[in-house]
C-alpha cells in the first residue's frame, strides 16, 4: 500500500504524504476502503501556487491509524473517474470537491451542490435553482417542508415525494447557514478568534469541536497538554454527551406526544448544562476549552458538586427510563420505525450514533483514542436493529456509560497548572489530523501549514456530513407523520454541515 | 339555558385540561381562564388571508361555528328541555357536526397547501370511520327505548332498569372515546407537538388567523362541551335545578381530567393505527346493539 500511516493528532511534514498519479491513488483508496473497518474521514483539496493538492484521509479502526494519500492536478479542467462508483461513501466528499474546485468526477451519480460555498467554482449555481429530483406522476405528490420550520430548529429544506401517507423519497437541501467558517480560520489569525470559531461550528457540540481544534493546534505547535487540561477536556466532552443525549430523549418523547417523558427528561438535562454554567460561566460551554490549557480547571469543589448532581440525576433518570421502555404506546411508535440496515450504513459510511445503531462499530474513543481514553479503554455500545428505538436505547446506554467514566475520572487528581497563553507558533510545511468523538459522532479537523507556519487550509468535517443521507434513506417507506420522530432520533446538525 | 351552560363549560374546560396536564408533569400551568383570554385576544384582531384562498376559506369558520351552535340546540340538560326537539334529532345533531367538519375540510383544501391537504384527507378519513359508531349507538338506543329524540331517549334511559344504566355507562364510555377522536385529542391527534406532518386538525387551520382562528378555537371547545353534555345526559336523573347543574358540571370536569390523564401518560398512536382504533368504536357500538337485541329478545 502506498500510503502514509499516522496516528490521531500526529503532526507530519506535508511532503511526506505520498503524492500518487490519479489511477494509482484511485486503486489504493478503493483497495483500502473495501474493508468495513476502513472509512474516509476527510477528503479535501487546496490550491498550491500553480496546481491543486488533494488529500484523502482513511481511518483504520483496527490498528488506530489514519492512511494518508494524495494526488495533484492542474487548477482547471480536470476530469477523473469517480471513487463513488466503487464506494458510495465518497459521494459527499466528491460533491464537495466538485462544488468548490470544479473537478469533474466521471461516473458520480449526481454532482449536486453541497452548501453553495461563497468561493465555489461555479458562482452561477444558486440555492434558488437547486436541482431537485422530479417526478411526473398523477398519483404521487410532493410535500415541501422548510427552510423555515414550525419548531425552533435550524433552516433546511426537505422535499418529500409521497404516495398518500407513505414516503417514497426524501431530498434534503442544506446550505442556508453557510458562514464560510473554513475560510474564516485562515483570515482570523488570533488563536482566540480561531477557538471561538471552532466552538461555533456546531453550537450543540461546542466541546467536541473545541477539543478537536485544541488537540490539533497543540500538536501542530509541538506542545503537550497538561494532565489537568486533558482531564478538563475529557470531562467536558462526556458531560456534553450526557446533556445532549438527555435532551434528545426528551425531544423524542415530545415528538410522540409523551408528555411525562418530555417534562422529566427536560428537567434532568438542566442540571447538566447548569453545571457548565457553574464551571465556566456558559451553559453551552463556550469560552471554556482553549489550546494550551484553560482558565477553568476541575477543582475539588466542582468534583464534589458533580458527584451530587449525578446522585440526584441517576434515580430519576432510571425511573423514567424504566417507565419508557415498558410503555406500549411509546414502544409502538419507536420500534420498527425508520429502519436502516447494517449493509446500508456500511455502504453510505455513516459515523457515530447513526453507525452504532445498526451494528457498525465506529467510535473514535475506542478506535483512535484521545485524551483520557488513552488510559480508559472504551468499548463502543452497539445496537443491531437500526430503528428509532435502537437510537433511543443507544442514547440511554451511552448516558449511563459516560456517567460511569466521569465518576471514575473525577477521582483522578492531577496538579492544576496556571493557564498561560503560549507563544508557540505552528510548525512550517506540516499536516495534522485531529479526531474526537462528539456526541453525534466522529469530528475530524485537518490543517496544512505553509513554509512560514501560516494555515494554508483548515478542513472541518462534522459527523452530519456523512449522516444526512442516512436520514433520507431511513424515512423511505415510512409514514410521513413519522418523519419528525425519525429526524429527531438522528438529530443531525445543519450548521455543522453548512459550515 | 342549555346553550348558555354549554358555552360556559366550553370556555372553562380547555383551561382545566391544561391545568391538570401541567400539574401531572410537575409544572404550574396557565390559569383556568387562559384559553378564554386567548380567544378574546384573537377576536380583537383582524384576519389575514392569503392570495390563493377564495371565499370558502373566509366563510368556513363562521359556518363551522354556527353548525356546532345549532347542534347544541337539540341537547336537553336534565330538567331543561332542548330548545328544539323532534323525532330523529340525533341525526340532525351528528350531521350538523358533519357540516362543520365538511366546511373545515374544504377550507383547508382551498388554501392549496400540501400540509393542509394532508390534514384534510386525514380528517375526512377519520370522520368517515367515526360516524357509524355514533349512529349505531343511537340507533340501538332508539330500539331500546322506542323513542326517536334525544329528550325522550334520555328520559327513558334514566327511568329505566339496571340494564338501562349498564347500557348508559357503556354508551358514555363510547362517547368519551368518540370525543377524543372528534375533538382531535390524544391518542388520535396531538395538536401540541406542532409538527406540520403529524397533526390532523391543527394542520388544517395553519392559514387561519385573528378572528377566524378565535372562532375555530371556540368551535373546538364547544364541540368538547357538546359531547360532554351528551355523556352527562346519561347520568342526569330527575333532580332540582341546582343539583342538576352540579352533576352536569361535575361530569364535565371528570371528562376534562380524564382527557388530561390520557394525554399525560401515553404517547400518540401511529397514524396507521388510528383507523383501527376508530373502527373499534363501531364494534363497541355493535356490542351495545347486540346486547339490546338480546335483552329485548328480538
Amino acid at each position: 500500500m502506498k500510503s502514509l500511516q499516522v496516528t490521531n493528532q500526529q503532526t507530519i511534514l506535508t511532503e511526506s504524504i505520498p503524492v500518487l498519479p490519479y489511477h494509482d491513488f484511485f486503486a489504493n483508496v478503493t483497495a483500502l476502503a473495501a474493508s468495513e473497518s476502513v472509512h474516509c474521514v476527510s477528503y479535501f483539496g487546496y490550491y498550491l501556487t500553480d496546481e491543486m493538492h488533494l488529500i484523502c484521509c482513511l481511518a483504520d479502526d483496527n490498528d488506530g491509524t489514519v492512511h494518508l494519500l494524495s494526488w495533484k492536478c492542474a487548477k482547471q479542467n480536470v476530469s477523473v473517474p469517480s471513487l463513488t462508483e466503487k464506494n458510495p461513501a465518497f459521494y459527499i466528499f466528491e460533491r464537495e470537491i466538485h462544488e468548490n474546485f470544479g473537478i469533474n468526477f466521471v461516473g458520480h451519480p449526481w454532482l449536486k451542490p453541497v452548501r453553495y460555498a461563497w468561493n465555489r467554482a461555479d458562482i452561477g449555481k444558486t440555492i434558488a435553482n437547486y436541482p431537485f429530483f422530479r417526478i411526473d406522476s398523477e398519483e404521487l405528490h410532493e410535500v415541501g417542508v422548510g427552510p423555515i420550520h414550525a419548531g425552533i430548529i435550524e433552516p433546511g429544506h426537505f422535499r418529500f415525494i409521497c404516495s398518500g401517507e407513505r414516503i417514497l423519497h426524501l431530498e434534503i437541501q442544506l446550505g442556508y447557514q453557510h458562514r464560510g467558517i473554513e475560510q474564516l480560520f485562515l483570515t482570523k489569525s488570533k488563536i482566540n478568534q480561531r477557538i471561538a470559531l471552532a466552538e461555533s461550528i456546531a453550537g450543540d457540540t461546542a466541546c467536541g469541536h473545541a477539543s478537536a481544534f485544541s488537540f490539533l493546534w497543540e500538536s501542530l505547535c509541538g506542545y503537550t497538554a497538561s494532565d489537568s487540561t486533558i482531564l478538563q477536556r475529557s470531562v467536558a466532552m462526556e458531560l456534553e454527551r450526557i446533556a445532549i443525549h438527555t435532551g434528545d430523549l426528551a425531544a423524542i418523547c415530545t415528538d410522540v406526544a409523551y408528555q411525562l417523558g418530555n417534562s422529566v427528561l427536560g428537567r434532568l438535562r438542566t442540571p447538566m448544562v447548569n453545571f457548565f454554567q457553574e464551571w465556566c460561566g456558559n451553559r453551552l460551554a463556550k469560552g471554556f476549552i482553549r489550546p494550551f490549557g484553560s482558565f477553568y480547571a476541575l477543582t475539588p469543589e466542582l468534583k464534589q458538586r458533580l458527584k451530587s448532581i449525578f446522585e440526584a440525576y441517576e434515580p430519576d433518570y432510571n425511573e423514567i427510563w424504566n417507565r419508557m421502555k415498558t410503555l406500549p404506546s411509546l414502544l409502538s411508535r419507536l420500534e420498527k420505525t425508520g429502519i436502516l440496515k447494517h449493509e446500508k450504513v456500511v455502504e453510505i459510511g455513516t459515523v457515530g450514533i447513526s453507525a452504532r445503531m445498526a451494528g457498525l462499530n465506529r467510535d473514535i474513543r475506542s478506535s483512535h483514542p484521545y485524551g483520557l481514553f488513552n488510559e480508559t479503554k472504551h468499548r463502543a455500545i452497539l445496537k443491531n436493529h437500526g430503528d428509532v428505538y435502537s437510537r433511543t436505547q443507544l442514547r440511554n446506554e451511552e448516558i449511563i456509560q459516560s456517567i460511569g467514566y466521569l465518576k471514575e475520572w473525577i477521582e483522578n487528581d492531577p496538579e492544576i497548572m496556571p493557564f498561560e497563553q503560549s507563544e508557540l507558533k505552528p510548525k512550517a510545511n506540516s499536516f495534522t489530523i485531529s479526531m474526537t468523538e462528539g456526541w453525534r459522532g466522529e469530528i475530524c479537523h485537518c490543517a496544512v501549514t505553509d513554509k512560514d507556519g501560516n494555515l494554508l487550509v483548515y478542513k472541518i468535517k462534522d459527523p452530519s456530513m456523512h449522516n444526512w443521507l442516512a436520514l433520507a434513506l431511513a424515512v423511505r417507506n415510512n409514514e410521513i407523520s413519522d418523519f419528525p420522530i425519525i429526524n429527531k432520533s438522528f438529530n443531525l446538525s445543519y450548521c455543522g454541515f453548512d459550515l | 339555558m342549555n346553550v348558555l351552560l354549554i358555552i360556559i363549560i366550553a370556555l372553562l374546560f380547555p383551561g382545566l385540561i391544561n391545568i391538570t396536564r401541567s400539574l401531572l408533569s410537575g409544572r404550574k400551568g396557565p390559569g383556568l381562564l387562559q384559553p378564554l383570554k386567548d380567544m378574546i385576544r384573537l377576536f380583537r384582531k383582524g384576519s389575514v388571508y392569503s392570495n390563493t384562498t377564495g371565499f370558502i376559506f373566509r366563510i368556513a369558520p363562521t359556518i363551522s361555528f354556527a353548525a356546532i351552535i345549532s347542534a347544541s340546540l337539540v341537547l336537553p340538560i336534565g330538567p331543561w328541555k332542548a330548545l328544539i326537539s323532534f323525532d330523529g334529532d340525533f341525526v340532525f345533531f351528528i350531521y350538523m357536526l358533519g357540516l362543520g367538519r365538511f366546511m373545515s375540510i374544504v377550507a383547508a383544501m382551498d388554501t392549496g397547501s400540501s400540509f393542509e391537504g394532508m390534514g384534510a384527507s386525514r380528517e375526512a378519513h377519520y370522520g368517515m370511520l367515526a360516524e357509524p359508531a355514533f349512529l349505531i349507538l343511537f340507533g340501538s338506543l332508539v330500539l331500546f327505548t322506542g323513542h326517536y329524540s334525544f329528550a325522550d331517549i334520555f328520559t327513558t334511559m334514566r327511568n329505566g332498569t339496571g340494564f338501562a344504566y349498564g347500557i348508559g355507562f357503556m354508551a358514555a364510555f363510547l362517547i368519551f372515546l368518540f370525543t377524543l377522536v372528534e375533538t382531535s385529542r390524544l391518542p388520535v391527534d396531538d395538536p401540541r407537538t406542532h409538527l406540520e406532518l403529524t397533526m390532523v386538525h391543527e394542520v388544517m387551520i395553519l392559514d387561519n388567523s385573528g378572528f377566524d382562528l378565535g372562532l375555530i378555537l371556540l368551535s373546538n371547545a364547544l364541540k368538547f362541551a357538546v359531547f360532554g353534555t351528551v355523556i352527562a345526559d346519561f347520568f342526569l336523573f330527575e333532580a332540582s335545578a341546582w343539583v342538576a347543574i352540579a352533576i352536569f358540571v361535575g361530569i364535565q370536569a371528570v371528562i376534562a381530567v380524564l382527557v388530561a390523564f390520557v394525554e399525560s401518560f401515553m404517547a400518540r398512536f401511529r397514524m396507521t393505527h388510528n383507523p383501527q382504533f376508530i373502527l373499534s368504536l363501531t364494534s363497541l357500538a355493535f356490542l351495545i346493539f347486540v346486547g339490546i337485541l338480546l335483552f329485548l329478545e328480538k
